[in-house]
C-alpha cells in the first residue's frame, strides 16, 4: 500500500465495510476532512450529516446504537474526544453503546492551522472512560484493519485516533492487527522505543540512527493503547530494563502515562517519555510543527541516546 | 376517553406519586418537585400510548422513552413497576447500594429503561438517533425539562430532527416554571416555548400537562402531523403537595418524616 494518511485508509475502509454491514456514519460538516465523504457517496440513505454540532452528533450515534445498528461518529480530535467528551462519556459509554469515534486531525501534525485544532489530549480524555477502547494506528495497512476491527470485534465504544498527514508505510501488506496486542517491529538490547500512531514510523528511522552509534533499540507499535498490552510491555522492560515512550500527544495522560502505569506495577525500570510536553501547539507545515516539538527521528533518537547514557 | 377510564388513570398517577415519594422518603434524596409534574405524562404514556412488553423489555419494535430531564427518574421507575416491569417493592431500593433503580436512569441496570440519561441537554440527541432508523416502525416519546432548554445542544438536537423530518419522534416540555436555583423566567426567559420549536420547523401544540384528556387530543393532533412535533405541557412542579408546589427547595430534596406523612395524605386526599 502505498504512503497514505490513516483518514484516508479509514473512510475507504469504511466503504468496504458497508458494503456487507449495516451501520451509520454521521459527521459534523467535516466529511471532506475526515474522509468519510466516500462513506457518503456509496451509502447516501446511511450517512447523516449532523452540522457543526459535535455534542448532537455523538447523541445520535448513541440512539442509533441502542437500537442495535452501530454508529462510527467522525470529526477532528479535539471536536469529539474535546468537545463532545461528556456526550461520548454519558451517552455512549455509560449506556456501553457500540459507536466507534473515528477522530482524525489528531495531535499536532495537523500543522497550519494550529492550536485550536491541534487535539494533544484525546488519548488521556478517551483512555481514563470506562469500557473506552483506544485505537492509534500507525500506517494505512494497520488503520484499514483497525476500522474493521473496531467495528466488527470491539464491543461498546471505540475511538479511533486518526492523522491528517500521510503516514509511510511501516507495515507489510500481509500484517495482520489483533486488538489489543502490541506488535514488535525491531527487537532490540539495549533500550525499547515505545511509539503509537504517526511516530512509530519515526521511531523506526530513529533506531536507524541509533544503531549507527552503536546502539541497539527494540521498537514497539502500541496501536490499542487500551486496552494495553501489559504483557509485552512487561517482557520488554525486563529484557532491555529502559523504555522511551513516543506520541503525537501530550507527555500528560497519553501513551507515556499508560506504559507508566503498567512498568511502576508489574516492571519498574527507567522510562522516558516523548512527545508533547505540556504545551498548546502551532502553526506551520505539519513536518516543521512536529520538529518543533521534537518529534522526528532525530529528535527521537537524541532523546532515547541520552535515556540510554 | 370515558369517565371510568379516566379515574383509572387519575389513580394511577395517584399511585406513581405516592411510590415515587415512599422511594425518595426511603433515600433520603432525589427530585420530588419534577417527578411529580410528569406523573399524568408518564402514566399517559406508558398506559395508553406506547407499545412496550414488561415481559420482554428489549423487543425490538417496541416505542422508545427517553427521560431526558433524568432526575425525574423516580416517576419513571415508578411508572414501569406499576405497568410490570418489576415488583413495586424494588423501588424501596431507589437510590441504594446494590440496586437497579440508580439516581438517574441507567439503561444497562433497569429493565424497561431505553436510555441512560440524567446529564441535562443530551437526552433529544438521543432519542434523535433512535427515531432515525425506524425500520421497525416504532414510536420515540423524550421528556426535556423547561429548564433543559437552556442547553444548546437540545438547538442542536431541534434543528436536526426538523432536517431529516423525524415524524415518529414526540417530545413534552414539561413546563414546570421551576429549576433548581428558582422560577426559570428569573434565570433564562424561556420565551414562547411552543413557538421556538415552530420556527424551527416542529408541530408544537400546548395543553396542561395535568389533563389526561389534553395529553391525549395533543397526541392525536401531533400524528396528523407528518414532521416532528412538541407538545408543551403546563405543569405545576411539586403537583399534589401543597407545601411543594412552585417551590425550588422541592426541585432536589427528600422530605423529612413529618412532611412525607402530611403529603401522603394530601395525595391519597386529592380528587
Amino acid at each position: 500500500m502505498a504512503d497514505i494518511a490513516t483518514r484516508e485508509a479509514y473512510g475507504k475502509a469504511l466503504v468496504e465495510l458497508g458494503k456487507e454491514h449495516k451501520f451509520y456514519v454521521l459527521s459534523a460538516d467535516l466529511a471532506d476532512s475526515v474522509k468519510v465523504d466516500y462513506f457518503k457517496k456509496a451509502f447516501p440513505e446511511r450517512y447523516i450529516e449532523c452540522g457543526i454540532a459535535e455534542a448532537n452528533m455523538m447523541g445520535v450515534a448513541a440512539g442509533i446504537a441502542s437500537t442495535g445498528v452501530p454508529a462510527v461518529a467522525s470529526s477532528y480530535a479535539m471536536f469529539t474526544a474535546g468537545r463532545a467528551y461528556e456526550q461520548i462519556r454519558n451517552s455512549i459509554a455509560y449506556p456501553n453503546l457500540h459507536v466507534v469515534i473515528g477522530a482524525s486531525h489528531s495531535g499536532v501534525s495537523v500543522g497550519e492551522d494550529g492550536a485550536t485544532h491541534q487535539c494533544c489530549e484525546d488519548i488521556a480524555l478517551m483512555r481514563v472512560i470506562p469500557g473506552m477502547t483506544v485505537i492509534s494506528p500507525c500506517d494505512a495497512i494497520e488503520a484499514t484493519q483497525a476500522t474493521k476491527a473496531a467495528l466488527l470485534e470491539a464491543k461498546g465504544p471505540v475511538y479511533l485516533r486518526l492523522s491528517r498527514p500521510t503516514s509511510p508505510a511501516v507495515n507489510r501488506e500481509d500484517y495482520k492487527f489483533e486488538l489489543g496486542k502490541g506488535v514488535v517491529l525491531a527487537d532490540g538490547k539495549d533500550v525499547t522505543i515505545v511509539a503509537t500512531g504517526l511516530m512509530v514510523a519515526k521511531a523506526m528511522q530513529a533506531r536507524e540512527i541509533l544503531l549507527a552509534k552503536g546502539i541497539d533499540a527494540a521498537v514497539i507499535n502500541i496501536h490499542t493503547i487500551k486496552p494495553i498490552d501489559s504483557e509485552l510491555l512487561t517482557t520488554y522492560a525486563k529484557k532491555t530494563g529502559n523504555i522511551v515512550t513516543v506520541e503525537e500527544h501530550s507527555t500528560i495522560g497519553g501513551l507515556g502515562s499508560a506504559v507508566a502505569e503498567v512498568l511502576c506495577e508489574n516492571a519498574p525500570c527507567k522510562l522516558t517519555r516523548v512527545g508533547v510536553d505540556d504545551k498548546f501547539g502551532v502553526s506551520g507545515p505539519s513536518n516543521d510543527v512536529l520538529a518543533y516539538f521534537g518529534l522526528t527521528a532525530e529528535g527521537i533518537a537524541e532523546k532515547v541516546e541520552k535515556a540510554v547514557k | 376517553m370515558n369517565t371510568e377510564q379516566l379515574n383509572i388513570l387519575k389513580e394511577k398517577a395517584k399511585k406513581n406519586r405516592l411510590l415515587a415519594l415512599e422511594g425518595i422518603f426511603l433515600a433520603k434524596s432525589g427530585h420530588p418537585g419534577g417527578s411529580f409534574s410528569i406523573a399524568e405524562l408518564v402514566t399517559y404514556l406508558y398506559n395508553c400510548e406506547m407499545k412496550v412488553s414488561p415481559a420482554d423489555p428489549q423487543m425490538q419494535n417496541r416505542d422508545r422513552l427517553v427521560l431526558s430531564k433524568g432526575h425525574a427518574a423516580p416517576a419513571l421507575y415508578a411508572a414501569l413497576a406499576q405497568k410490570g416491569f418489576f415488583p413495586e417493592e424494588e423501588l424501596k431500593s431507589l437510590r441504594k447500594i446494590g440496586s437497579f433503580l440508580q439516581g438517574h436512569p441507567d439503561s444497562k441496570k433497569t429493565p424497561g429503561i431505553d436510555m441512560s440519561t440524567g446529564s441535562l441537554g443530551q437526552g433529544l440527541s438521543t432519542a434523535c438517533g433512535m427515531a432515525f432508523d425506524n425500520q421497525d416502525n416504532f414510536n420515540v416519546y423524550c421528556i426535556v425539562g423547561d429548564g433543559e432548554l437552556q442547553e444548546g445542544q437540545i438547538w442542536e438536537a431541534v434543528m436536526l430532527a426538523n432536517h431529516f423530518n423525524l415524524s415518529n419522534l414526540y417530545v413534552f416540555v414539561d413546563y414546570n416554571k421551576v429549576q433548581l436555583s428558582g422560577p426559570v423566567d428569573e434565570i433564562s426567559l424561556p420565551g414562547d416555548i411552543a413557538k421556538k420549536f415552530e420556527t424551527f420547523g416542529w408541530f408544537a401544540t400546548e395543553i396542561d400537562g395535568h389533563n389526561f384528556e389534553e395529553i391525549e387530543a395533543a397526541l392525536t393532533a401531533c400524528k396528523a402531523e407528518n414532521r416532528p412535533s412538541v407538545i408543551v405541557c403546563n405543569t405545576v412542579k411539586g403537583k399534589g403537595v401543597s407545601f411543594m408546589e412552585g417551590n425550588p427547595k422541592w426541585h432536589g430534596n427528600a422530605p423529612n418524616a413529618e412532611q412525607y406523612e402530611a403529603a401522603v395524605k394530601e395525595i391519597l386526599a386529592a380528587e
